[in-house]
């Protein structure tokens, strides 16, 4: 069985992220980077997937961004993936979605697949629309935001779980899917030292857009992201203060209806 | 930071961090507390690797350097310096000891044990009358028949009790200083073999502290380390390794000493301030700082050296004295920017400042390391004389 997990390098959860002065995107220096955490439930769910299935079965990570996420790559061949695909061009610096979507298409049709796993969505942008539009361009079916997952013994279809408000939608889908996945799917195990020294010797296969046979970036959104900006600062707290209680009261409903406008 | 780490490095560093605040933490925090050995501790480093870091593949371990191991050492110091001590004595002593001495049979035996944590190891050097002073051991092995029997009684053995290999000095000849000394691998249930008292420390509280007693103790022939009389090169080679752990462990107390002051300096208040906004704090911060880095760099040049099989004993006392001076100046400041709650158990302050204390006493005190440092330093002089 072919297994694509999708893994996307993102600040670190805990980073303060600050825009740069230009407005066209964060700003990078200092900042530490680390595997989107969603992905983690998907390279785990996939390894969890290739053990249970066995034989000849593969799991293979596939990564569109810098030069850099080869570290976080990996770690992902270190967590136990069998190889990786990197695709790195200048070109898909702040790439949307849908050029995303586009290539990373292009890899897993090149690659074969009988399932994929990514993330519900990544933590940087929060977008949550590759899976989708990937689910079209590869014309599968997708179940996003998995919370359990269970392949059948003949490894043709699968049964899932999401969790929704008040209960439990079950799924049931045919592979080829793609399926985004929760916390609470798995518990995403660690890049255990023997993983580590095994993950020198396996494979990242570094491809740029020439490489995929596209000519120029793919574009077809149809949303553009115009500009960043920081959020506004919080105001002053004003604390609202008199000798008797009811023309303190009196004034924060003034200063509520006058200055603030919210009454 | 990236220099001097390459990406396998910081790889194995990520792993180390993230095991020890998401799965170390909570445990350790309990264990510490309530002065008990968290044994499952131990499983979930073997699988990690963590227990036969130096260990080659062949017999189950991971095949890497001491470098990778003084990365995991501070990463499990910051968050547990007791796990930390337990982890470096078993790697750097016992896996370290039956690896470079240990016969076939003795490797094949317990180092597939060892490096998956099946079983703990444990090293008995100090005596009541010997502790940096190696050639005063007392303790008495006799050769009988295919036995040894070893007669005596060890003092201050890091986890003594829960180990299932010891590595154990004995006198093999009494008359002989230098080369009378042997070291042998024992098991707790070879007859004769007995825990006696257990310390209550006043750190290192999720770690153990045993007395070991040896009456007439039988030790198959074959758990000689090395040959007969070959125990005081043992001890003094073990010397660098056991030294650069506890070492890397400082550091890691001293890192975590520092974090804790800057997050509680940034949170506390006073006359409408921030205390991390008065200069006071704010240069004991910046010295804390430079000497954790330059302890850390310390600590990585002699794991190098090692690696390289070069000579380190000046480097490894270096490293050793200055990373626990760091520590225990680094946890008395952050202590002291806590101001009266961080002498409280309510704050890990309170358990680094302890913690700290022995990394200027055991695996030679500060004053040994002095000795060893000034030694070579003369030496070196002496030697660039011309005739």
């Amino acid at each position: 069985m072919k297994i694509i997990t999708l893994l996307k390098r993102v600040p670190d959860t805990e980073a303060r992220i600050l825009i740069n002065q230009e407005g066209t995107g964060i700003r990078e220096d200092g900042l530490k980077y680390v595997i989107n955490p969603y992905d983690e439930y998907a390279i785990e769910e996939g390894l969890k997937v290739r053990e249970k299935v066995g034989g000849d079965s593969k799991v293979t990570v596939v990564t569109m961004g810098p030069e850099e996420a080869t570290e976080l790559i990996r770690t992902a061949l270190a967590m136990g993936a069998d190889d990786a695909v990197h695709i790195v061009d200048p070109l898909l610096e702040n790439a949307g979605p849908f050029t995303s979507a586009a290539v990373l298409a292009k890899v897993i049709e090149e690659e074969g697949f009988d399932i994929i796993f990514c993330g519900k969505q990544a933590i940087d942008d929060d977008m949550a629309q590759v899976q989708t539009i990937l689910a079209e361009m590869l014309d599968i079916p997708q179940v996003n935001v998995a919370t359990e997952f269970e392949l059948s013994d003949d490894g043709k279809k699968a049964v899932l779980s999401r969790r929704i408000e008040g209960g439990d939608e079950k799924y049931e889908t045919a592979l080829p899917a793609i399926i985004s996945c929760e916390k609470g799917l798995n518990e995403p195990r660690y890049a255990s030292l023997p993983g580590i020294m095994k993950a020198k010797k396996k494979e990242i296969r570094k491809k740029t857009l020439a490489d995929l046979g596209f000519e120029t970036k793919p574009q077809g959104g149809r949303a553009e992201i115009v500009r960043w900006l920081p959020l506004p600062k919080s105001g002053e707290c004003k604390i609202v203060e008199a000798e008797e209680l009811q023309d303190a009261v009196k004034e924060l409903v003034r200063l509520l209806r006058e200055e603030s406008k919210v009454l | 930071m990236n220099y001097p780490l390459s990406e396998e490095e910081r790889i194995i560093q990520k792993t180390a961090r993230d095991f020890a605040t998401k799965d170390l933490a909570p445990v350790a925090e309990a264990a510490n507390k309530e002065g008990t050995f968290p044994d499952e501790v131990y499983t979930k480093l073997g699988e990690l690797g963590f227990m036969g870091i130096t260990v080659p593949e062949e017999y189950g371990g991971v095949g890497l350097n001491n470098f990778s191991l003084v990365l995991v050492l501070e990463e499990i110091s910051r968050v547990c310096a007791s796990t930390a001590v337990t982890m470096s004595v078993h790697n750097s002593l016992t896996n370290w000891a039956i690896k470079t001495y240990g016969s076939e049979d003795l490797k094949k035996r317990y180092l597939p044990r060892l490096a998956t944590a099946e079983i703990l190891g444990a090293y008995a050097l100090t005596e009541p009358s010997a502790g940096s002073d190696v050639s005063s051991v007392r303790m008495s092995a006799v050769k009988k028949g295919n036995e040894y029997i070893l007669n005596g009684t060890k003092i201050f053995i890091s986890t003594g009790n829960k180990a299932g290999a010891v590595i154990v000095f004995a006198r093999t000849n009494p008359d002989d200083r230098k080369h009378g000394l042997s070291a042998f691998v024992v098991e707790p249930d070879f007859p004769g073999f007995s825990v006696g008292k257990i310390e209550k420390k006043m750190g290192l509280k999720a770690s153990t502290t045993v007395e070991l007693v040896f009456e007439d103790c039988r030790v198959p022939e074959e758990n000689l380390l090395g040959e007969e009389g070959a125990g005081m090169k043992i001890a003094l080679a073990g010397l660098d390794g056991g030294r650069i752990g506890i070492a890397a462990q400082s550091v890691g107390i001293a890192q975590a000493a520092m974090d804790e002051a800057v997050k509680f300096s940034r949170e506390r208040i006073q006359f409408n301030k921030r205390i991390i906004d008065f200069q006071s704090t704010r240069w004991k911060i910046a010295d804390m700082a430079t000497a954790i880095e330059a302890a850390r760099l310390l600590i990585y040049r002699v794991a190098k050296l090692r690696d390289e099989g070069q000579p380190c004993s000046k480097e490894a006392s270096m490293a050793k004295l200055f990373a626990s001076r760091t520590a225990n100046r680094t946890a008395y400041d952050a202590l002291q920017i806590h101001g009266g709650v961080g002498y409280t158990e309510e704050f890990l302050i309170e358990r680094l400042y302890r913690d700290a204390r022995v990394t200027e006493i055991y695996e030679g005190t500060s004053e040994i390391q002095r000795l060893v440092i000034s030694k070579r330093v003369i030496e070196e002089y002496e030697k660039s004389m011309p005739e």
